[in-house]
C-alpha cells in the first residue's frame, strides 16, 4: 500500500509538483523572513558588539526615562571633569570620553546625504589607536580639528578624495570640514544604509553644542581587575544624571532599538508568510480534492482487492506527508533566495539594511519544515477522508462520482455559523473596553481567520449567480467558447468556489490596506487643510518626518519677506507615570493654526509662558483634566515641573501635529538639551511667491536637511511616506495573490484532464484551438473575478469595521484603486490560464475522444 | 493510380448530385517504427456516394476505427489522400481542417459525448454556435421533432436515457446539415431495443434527409440497414456488399474471424 501511494505520486508527476508549489511558496515566505531578520539582526549585533569591544566598562548620561531613538531627544551630556577623575582611578588603565549625535554629510552637489531612513551617525574619535576606537584608517590619516573621516562606502558612492571640504551639519549651519581620512567599520561589510563621520573631540563638541560636555567615557581595567571590581570603583565617583554598564551590557542597550524593530519586522513579515501558507492551504485541499474524485475509480478498485478504508486513508495522508515533507525542504532553501530578494526590494524602496551573510538557524529549518508539513496534511485531511467514503461497487461504474459527504447537509449553516463567529469576533476584539493588545489580536486575527474560511465555505452559494453575471461578457467576447466558459465554472460549484477563495483572501487584504491607506490619506488632507490656515510655507527634515535643529528656524526667520515664524518642537517626558510625546509651540503659531478648543481659546497658543499647557480631547478625559488642572512633567534630564492646563482642543479625524502635552518652546528649551522641531510654518509678505520660495530655500542653503514646502507640497510630501509603506505592503500581498495564480493553474489543469474527452468532442465537432483556449482563458478569468468580487466587497467590509472603530481614520473608497485591483485579477486569471490552456488545445482530437 | 482516382473527383464537382462526397485514395497507415511497426491500412481506396449509408465492418483489429478516423480528418495517412467535398484534407492545417469538420463533417460517438451542463437543445445546436452561426429556428424545432426530442428540449443529458441522449448527438451531427456523418459503433453502448430506434432514426436520416452516413459497426444488425458494407479485414477491403440480410453479414464476419 505504502510502495503503491509513491507509485501514484510519481506517475503524477505534473499534478504532484503543481500541488506542491504553493506549499513551496508558503514556506519558503516563512524561511525566507527568518533568514533575512537572523542576518539583519546578526549583522547589527556584530556592530553592537564591535563598537563595544575594547571597553570593558562604559559610563553613559542617563535619561530619567527610556527614551524612543527617533524621538530628536537625547539622553543629557554630562561634564567632561569626569574623564578626569576616572582617569584617576587606581584600577583604570585607559579612559576616553566622547560625544555624539546626528551629523548630516554633505554631497558636493550640496544635497544632504540620507541613504533611506538608515541615521548620520556622528561621532568623536579620541585617538585613532586607542583599544576604545572600532573603526580602522582605510586611508589617509585619523582627524585632527577642523578635519572629519568617513566611511569607505559614502566616500566610494559621493566620490569624496582625502583633502577636500565636505560639508557637515550637525545643530548648527553646515560647516565645511577637510576629509582627513577614510575608515571602516570592523569586520561588516555594510553597515546599511548609514553614513558615518568621525571627528575630533573638540570638532565634535562644537558640532553638537556640548562645549565641555561628554555623552560617553570608556574605561578599560589594568591587568587582573574583574569588571566587578572596577564597575565599584566606578560607582563611587559617578555624579548623578549618568550611569556605568559593562560592555556587553552597553551593547546590549544600544541594541535594543533595533532589537524590537528586528523583532516588529520579523512578526510583520511572518504574519505575510502566514497569509501565503493559509492561501496555500486552500491550494493543496482543493487540488487534492480534485485528484481524488478523479481517482474515484481507482479507489473503488482497491476496496474490492481488498484496501480497508484505514488503508486508502493512510495512503492518501502518505502521500501528502510525502508531498509536504519536499516541498517544505524545497521552500525552505527557496525562503534562502527569497531573503536575498527582499534585501535588495528594501534597498530598492531606500531601506538598506546592513547585512553580513545570510544567516540560517536550526530554528528556520525547523520552523519551516514543521509548518508546511503539517498545513500540507491538515489540508489533506477532509479529501482524505471522502476518499475512504468511495465503495468498491465504483470500481465498475462508469463516471462514478465521490460520495457526498456526510455532514454536506450541515454545509450552509455551518458556513453561516462559522461566518457570524468570525464576525462576532472582530466586534468583540474591536469594540469591548478595556482589552489587551494580546487579546484584541487574538480576536481579530482568530476572527478573520474563521471570517475567510466561513466566506470561503459560503462562497459555494455565490458561485452559480456570480459566474452567471460576470461571466456575461465572456459570452459577449468570447462567443460560443465565453459561453461553454461560463457554464463550465458554474459546473462544480465547490470547485470554483475553493480555487476562487484562494484568490478572495489576498484580494480582501489588498482592498483592506488600500482602504485604510484612502482613509488615512484624506482624513490627513483634511485635518492639514483645517489645522493649517494662516501661514504660507513649512519647514521639515528632507525626510518629512525627523526632528531637525532649531538652528533652522533661527536662519529663516532672518530671510528676507519673512513676517513670522512658528514652530512645533517635538520631545517626549514622563506624564503621570507614562512616557508621552510631548510638544512645544511658540506665540507665533497663534496666528497660524485654527484648532477647535472645546476648553480655553485660540490665545491659547500665545499665553502658555512658563508654565501653561494645553492638551487634547481625549487625554483631558483619560486623566480627567479641566482648565487649570496640574500636570506634572519629568523630563530625559531628569528635571520635573508642574503645569496648569490653559487649553483643550478637539483633534480633527486626521490628527494634529501636537502631541498628548504641548508647553511653550521657551520653556521646552530650558529643559531639553538640543531642542528639535518637527515643523515650522512660516508666513511671508506676499503669500507664496516664487521670490519668496527662493528666499526660503537661500536661507535653508546651510541646513541641506531641511526643505520648505507649501501646504499642498507638504500633504504630498508627508503622504509619499505613507505610499513607499504601501507599496511594500502590496508586494508582500502580492505573494498570497502568485499562491492562489497557482491554485487557479491547477484546478485548470486538473480540469483539462478531466474533460479530455469532452475538449475532444469539442475539437471534432469544429472548435479550433484558439476557441478551446480562449473557453479555458474565459473560465480561468471568471474564477478569478469571483475571488476578486468576494475579496473587495469583504474587504470592504473588513476596512469599514476597522475604521469605524480608529478614531483618526475616515471611510474613504478608493474607487480608482479598487477597479485596478479588479484588472489585476483579470490579469491573474489569464496568466493562470496560459499553460492550462495551451495544454488543453494541443490536445489530440483521436486521442482525447478515446480517453478514458 | 493517383490520377485514375483524380478524375472521378474532378466529375464530383462538375456534377454534384452523381459522385461520391468523400473518396479514400490508396490509404496506408502505420503506427510506430521499426520491427514494432503495425500497419493498420494496408491501401484502401473508397468512394462514399452521396445519400447513401456506407458501413463498414470488420473484426477488432482490422482497421476500420482507423479508416473512419482518417476519413473523417481527426488523423492523418501515412501515404495516401482523402478528399472530401472536392477538398483534399491530407494537406490542411489544424485550423483548416477544423473550419471543414464545421461545415462539412458531423460526428455520432458511442459514448454520446454530450455537455453535462447543456440542454438537450444547446447540445443540438453546438457546432453552430461553435462557428458562430445563428441557428434557423424553424429547422431546430424540426431537427428536435425528428429526433424526438422536442418535448424534452431542456433537459440536460443526466435527465435523458442513454437513446435519448444518443438521439440528441445525432440531432447535434445533423444540424449543421454537413457533407457526411461518421458514426462511430452508435448503438455499441445501447440495449437492442434502443439500439433498433437509434438505428431506424439514422435510416430516415439518410431517407427523408438526404444525409450521407458512414457507420462504423461490428453489429450485423446496424449494418443490415445500410446501402452498401464493406468488410475489412488486416488492413484492406476484403468484400463489398448491398442488400444483404442480417444473418448473410453474421456469416461474412465469421469468415473474417470475428466470434
Amino acid at each position: 500500500m505504502t510502495a503503491f501511494a509513491l507509485r501514484g505520486l510519481f506517475s503524477r508527476k505534473l499534478r504532484t509538483v503543481l500541488t506542491a508549489l504553493a506549499i513551496v511558496l508558503g514556506v519558503a515566505t516563512v524561511s525566507g523572513t527568518y533568514v533575512l531578520t537572523d542576518s539583519i539582526n546578526k549583522a547589527f549585533h556584530s556592530i553592537f558588539n564591535e563598537s563595544r569591544n575594547g571597553s570593558d566598562v562604559v559610563i553613559s548620561g542617563k535619561s530619567a526615562f527610556k527614551l524612543s531613538g527617533d524621538s530628536g531627544v537625547t539622553a543629557p551630556a554630562f561634564d567632561e571633569s569626569l574623564l578626569g577623575q576616572v582617569r584617576a582611578l587606581t584600577d583604570v588603565a585607559q579612559a576616553d570620553g566622547s560625544v555624539n549625535g546626528q551629523a548630516q554629510l554633505i554631497s558636493k552637489k550640496g544635497k544632504a546625504i540620507v541613504y533611506g531612513g538608515a541615521p548620520n551617525l556622528g561621532f568623536s574619535i579620541a585617538r585613532g589607536n586607542s583599544p576604545f576606537n572600532p573603526l580602522t584608517l582605510v586611508e589617509g590619516s585619523w582627524p585632527k580639528a577642523g578635519e572629519v573621516v568617513i566611511d569607505k562606502a559614502t566616500a566610494g558612492k559621493e566620490h569624496f578624495e582625502i583633502g577636500q571640504q565636505i560639508g557637515v551639519q550637525a545643530i548648527g549651519p553646515v560647516k565645511r570640514l577637510r576629509l582627513s581620512g577614510i575608515v571602516k567599520f570592523g569586520s561588516v561589510s555594510t553597515i546599511g544604509g548609514a553614513t558615518l563621520a568621525g571627528f575630533a573631540l573638540p570638532t565634535a563638541q562644537q558640532l553638537f553644542g556640548k562645549p565641555a560636555k561628554l555623552d560617553e567615557i570608556a574605561v578599560s581595567a589594568k591587568s587582573g581587575v574583574s569588571d566587578q571590581r572596577l564597575m565599584e570603583e566606578i560607582r563611587t565617583i559617578l555624579p548623578s544624571g549618568t550611569q556605568a554598564r559593562t560592555n556587553q551590557g552597553q551593547a546590549r542597550e544600544d541594541a535594543k532599538e533595533t532589537d524590537s524593530f528586528i523583532s516588529f519586522l520579523q512578526k510583520f513579515l511572518l504574519g505575510f508568510g502566514g497569509v501565503a501558507l493559509f492561501v496555500g492551504s486552500f491550494v493543496i485541499a482543493n487540488s487534492l480534492s480534485i485528484t481524488i474524485a478523479q481517482r474515484t475509480r481507482e479507489f473503488g478498485t482497491l476496496r474490492t482487492l481488498g484496501a480497508s478504508r484505514r488503508q486508502v486513508l493512510r495512503s492518501i495522508v502518505l502521500e501528502a506527508l510525502v508531498v509536504g515533507t519536499l516541498a517544505s525542504i524545497v521552500g525552505l532553501f527557496a525562503g534562502l533566495g527569497l531573503a536575498k530578494g527582499l534585501f535588495s526590494l528594501f534597498d530598492a524602496v531606500g531601506f538598506t539594511l546592513p547585512n553580513n551573510g545570510l544567516t540560517l538557524e536550526t530554528r528556520t529549518v525547523l520552523v519551516s519544515l514543521l509548518v508546511g508539513i503539517l498545513v500540507t496534511l491538515l489540508a489533506s485531511l477532509r479529501p482524505a477522508l471522502r476518499a475512504t467514503r468511495v465503495p468498491p461497487i465504483a470500481a465498475v461504474r462508469e463516471g462514478a462520482t465521490l460520495p457526498e459527504s456526510r455532514f454536506a447537509r450541515y454545509r450552509l449553516p455551518a458556513a453561516i455559523l462559522l461566518t457570524a463567529l468570525g464576525f462576532g469576533s472582530l466586534l468583540l476584539g474591536l469594540f469591548v473596553p478595556n482589552l489587551s493588545t494580546a487579546q484584541i489580536l487574538l480576536l481579530m486575527l482568530g476572527g478573520a481567520l474563521v471570517v475567510f474560511f466561513g466566506i470561503a465555505l459560503l462562497s459555494v452559494r455565490l458561485v452559480g449567480p456570480f459566474a452567471w453575471t460576470l461571466g456575461w461578457p465572456a459570452t459577449r467576447i468570447g462567443g460560443a467558447a465565453g459561453s461553454l466558459a461560463r457554464d463550465n465554472s458554474r459546473r462544480n460549484p465547490q470547485r470554483t468556489a475553493s480555487t476562487a477563495s484562494a484568490l478572495m483572501i489576498g484580494l480582501a487584504l489588498v482592498t483592506l490596506v488600500s482602504m485604510l491607506a484612502a482613509g488615512i490619506v484624506s482624513s490627513f488632507r483634511g485635518a492639514v487643510n483645517g489645522i493649517w490656515k494662516n501661514a504660507d510655507y513649512a519647514i521639515t527634515a528632507q525626510n518629512n518626518f525627523s526632528p531637525f535643529p532649531i538652528a533652522v528656524s533661527e536662519a529663516v526667520a532672518k530671510a528676507p519677506g519673512v513676517v513670522a515664524v512658528g514652530d512645533v518642537r517635538a520631545g517626549e517626558s514622563l506624564a503621570f507615570g507614562h512616557k508621552i510625546n510631548t510638544t512645544a509651540v511658540d506665540p507665533a503659531t497663534r496666528g497660524m493654526f485654527d484648532l477647535n478648543w472645546k476648553q480655553g481659546s485660540p490665545d491659547v497658543l500665545a499665553n502658555l509662558g512658563a508654565d501653561g499647557a494645553f492638551v487634547d480631547k481625549g487625554y483631558a478625559k483619560d486623566h480627567k483634566l479641566t482648565l487649570g488642572s496640574p500636570v506634572q512633567l519629568t523630563f530625559p534630564n531628569g528635571k520635573q515641573k508642574t503645569f496648569a492646563i490653559k487649553g483643550i482642543f478637539d483633534p480633527p479625524t486626521g490628527g494634529s501635529p501636537f502631541g498628548r502635552v504641548t508647553i511653550s518652546t521657551a520653556t521646552f528649551d530650558r529643559f531639553v538639551q538640543d531642542p528639535h522641531n518637527l515643523y515650522s510654518f512660516v508666513r511671508m509678505q506676499g503669500g507664496q511667491t516664487d521670490a519668496n520660495k527662493a528666499a526660503l530655500d537661500g536661507a535653508l542653503k546651510d541646513f541641506p536637511n531641511a526643505k520648505a514646502a507649501t501646504r499642498q507640497k507638504f500633504i504630498d510630501n508627508q503622504i509619499s511616506g505613507l505610499s513607499s509603506v504601501l507599496n511594500i505592503l502590496y508586494v508582500l500581498l502580492a505573494l498570497s495573490v502568485v499562491v492562489s495564480l497557482f491554485g487557479i493553474v491547477n484546478t485548470l489543469v486538473l480540469t483539462v484532464f478531466e474533460r479530455t474527452r469532452e475538449i475532444g468532442m469539442l475539437r471534432a465537432i469544429g472548435m479550433t484551438r484558439r476557441q478551446v483556449r480562449r473557453m479555458i482563458r474565459h473560465e480561468s478569468v471568471i474564477t478569478a473575478l469571483i475571488g476578486a468580487a468576494i475579496g473587495i466587497a469583504l474587504g470592504i467590509v473588513l476596512a469599514g469595521l476597522l475604521i469605524a472603530r480608529v478614531d483618526f481614520i475616515i471611510l474613504s473608497v478608493p474607487i480608482g484603486q479598487l477597479l485596478v485591483f479588479a484588472l489585476a485579477a483579470i490579469v491573474v486569471g489569464i496568466i493562470a490560464a496560459i499553460f492550462p490552456a495551451r495544454r488543453a488545445a494541443r490536445l489530440n482530437v483521436l486521442e482525447a475522444l478515446q480517453y478514458e | 493510380m493517383s490520377e485514375a482516382v483524380a478524375a472521378p473527383a474532378a466529375g464530383t464537382a462538375e456534377a454534384p448530385s452523381a459522385g461520391p462526397v468523400v473518396s479514400a485514395n490508396d490509404l496506408t497507415r502505420r503506427y510506430g517504427e521499426g520491427e514494432t511497426a503495425v500497419d493498420a491500412l494496408r491501401g484502401v481506396s473508397l468512394d462514399v456516394p452521396k445519400g447513401q449509408l456506407t458501413a463498414v465492418m470488420g473484426p477488432s483489429g482490422s482497421g476500420k476505427s482507423t479508416l473512419m478516423h482518417i476519413l473523417a480528418g481527426l488523423d492523418k495517412p501515412t501515404t495516401g489522400t482523402v478528399t472530401i467535398a472536392g477538398t483534399n484534407i491530407t494537406e490542411l492545417s489544424d485550423t483548416d481542417l477544423t473550419k471543414l469538420r464545421r461545415r462539412h463533417i458531423g460526428f455520432v460517438f458511442q459514448f454520446f459525448n454530450l455537455l453535462p451542463m447543456l440542454n438537450a437543445e444547446e447540445n443540438v445546436v453546438l457546432p453552430l454556435s461553435i462557428a458562430g452561426e445563428k441557428p434557423d429556428k424553424g429547422w431546430i424545432d424540426e431537427l428536435l421533432g425528428e429526433i424526438g426530442l422536442a418535448q424534452r428540449r431542456d433537459h440536460r443529458p443526466s435527465e435523458l436515457s442513454g437513446g435519448q441522449q444518443q438521439r440528441v448527438a445525432i440531432g447535434r451531427a445533423l444540424v449543421s446539415r454537413p457533407t457526411i456523418i461518421f458514426a462511430d459503433e452508435p448503438t455499441g453502448n445501447l440495449d437492442s431495443k434502443t439500439s433498433g430506434e437509434i438505428l431506424e432514426l439514422l435510416n430516415r436520416s439518410v431517407r427523408e434527409l438526404g444525409q450521407t452516413i458512414v457507420m462504423v459497426t461490428h453489429e450485423a444488425r446496424a449494418a443490415a440497414i445500410a446501402d452498401r458494407i464493406l468488410f475489412l479485414d488486416d488492413g484492406l477491403i476484403v468484400r463489398e456488399a448491398r442488400d444483404i440480410s442480417a444473418h448473410e453479414i453474421v456469416a461474412a464476419m465469421e469468415e473474417l474471424g470475428e466470434s
